[in-house]
């Protein structure tokens, strides 16, 4: 008696065991399907710098709002994601005026000259050829950038090699940053489309899509980013970017805080174009 | 016409016991290649990527219909930074897995780092 028990016991146990047995190698061979696993993707950089040893992030044509200086926040902003995720030393150097520069070469020639000084600080025209020259008649610059259409006319101090070629003589031939800034107040009426939560009739809570008319205002940001060989003051790459962002009209949202959330969408851009980056994500592998 | 009718017999049963061994072939390549993926499953989650590459790679020559071998290679490739070739990749498992979500959301994150790269250019 006492040794049947034990016997009964032991066949369910060992049922038991073989069951569980034959559920995991049932769980190893038929498993799930999908494994989420993360990975980085390596970009290569757009852009050969292994020429330079060193970036000079020379400064911005910038205009739009006046509530921030669009040029000093570009450079201090571009100069320390530089210093810390790029393999190029960040030269620390005064902020050049490059609407003043711009407006200083855009003026009328003197009667004297042999030709147009376009977009030139350095008095080296006479390199430039006759018919380039001849093309490039001095236009008036808008004192004040408002717009797109305003800063336009100063893309000409890009492609003014003689310019750049001083400047990077001076830093000893590092790669050049430039570009233009425009960071502008912007504003937006209509309808649009949200989910609000309400009560049925039961008491019962439930989030249903609702149009609603909204008057908002924020900012759109359009950077150019001018890359320039300080070898020789040729321009290398350059790429022109567009981000807005808005509010509710009674959101006050202060100005620069609006402009770094706008550049944090766009740094990551910026960098890939000089050094190797690393995204990182996931995938789900399938069997 | 009585010589022919045996031949047409003979011809169809040559055709019905082909079919099976064809599916059996089918079959075995599937099986072949579902154990090099779930190898190269193994091996990518320890990090061993080029492996994996290997596998996966050995599954698509074994069994070119299965997509999942695709998918698992085109997200190798992108971890191994060849965008190229885990472009190919993935347009390949959706071409023979069209409705699968998975591949296509692989393949939407993909695309989403693949456009950075080319995106803002101007010259």
């Amino acid at each position: 008696m006492i040794g049947r028990v034990p016997a009964k016991t032991s066949n369910r146990t060992l049922a038991m065991a073989g069951a569980a047995v034959l559920l995991a190698a049932c769980a190893i061979a038929c498993g799930p399907d999908s494994y989420e696993i993360p990975i980085e993707t390596p970009i290569k950089p757009k852009l050969d710098v292994s020429a330079f040893q060193r970036v000079l992030v020379a400064g911005f044509v910038a205009g739009g709002s006046e509530d921030i200086d669009a040029n000093q926040e570009t450079v201090r902003l571009l100069r320390s994601q530089l210093r810390t995720k790029s393999q190029l030393r960040v030269i620390d150097a005064d902020i050049l005026p490059l609407m003043d520069v711009a407006q200083e070469n855009a003026k009328p020639a003197d009667v004297a000259d042999s030709g147009p000084r376009e977009g030139s600080a350095t008095g080296n025209d006479h390199q430039q050829p006759a018919a380039a020259a001849a093309s490039a008649q001095p236009v008036p610059l808008p004192a004040k950038i408002k717009d797109e259409k305003d800063i336009e006319p100063y893309e000409r101090l890009f492609a003014n090699t003689a310019y750049w070629k001083r400047i990077g003589e001076e830093y000893q031939n590092p790669l050049i940053v430039t570009g233009t800034v425009l960071f502008m107040p912007h504003s937006r009426s209509g309808f649009v489309q949200r989910d609000q939560e309400v009560m049925d009739s039961f008491g019962r809570r439930r989030v249903v899509p609702m149009r609603t008319y909204l008057e908002r205002t924020g900012f759109i940001l359009r950077p150019k980013f001018v890359f320039i060989d300080g070898r020789t003051g040729a321009q290398l790459y350059s790429e022109s970017y567009r981000e807005e962002i808005l509010y509710n009209a009674q959101q006050q949202t202060p100005a620069l805080s609006s402009y770094f959330e706008l550049m944090d969408r766009l740094v990551p851009n910026f960098l890939s174009a000089l050094s190797s980056q690393k995204i990182k994500g996931t995938r789900v592998l399938l069997k | 016409m009585k010589r022919t009718l045996p031949i047409v017999v003979a011809s169809v049963g040559v055709v019905l016991s082909a079919a099976p061994s064809f599916a059996d072939s089918q079959s075995k390549s599937r099986s072949q290649a579902r154990a090099e993926v779930e190898f190269g499953m193994q091996v990518a989650q320890r990090g061993l990527w080029r492996e994996a590459i290997y596998r996966w790679e050995k599954a698509t020559e074994t069994d070119p219909s299965y997509a999942a071998a695709f998918n698992d290679l085109a997200i190798a490739y992108e971890h191994e930074g060849q965008l190229d070739k885990a472009a190919k990749a993935y347009e390949k498992a959706l071409e023979l897995d069209p409705n699968n979500t998975q591949i296509r959301q692989n393949y939407e994150l993909f695309k989403e780092i693949n456009d950075r790269t080319s995106s803002g250019k101007d010259k």
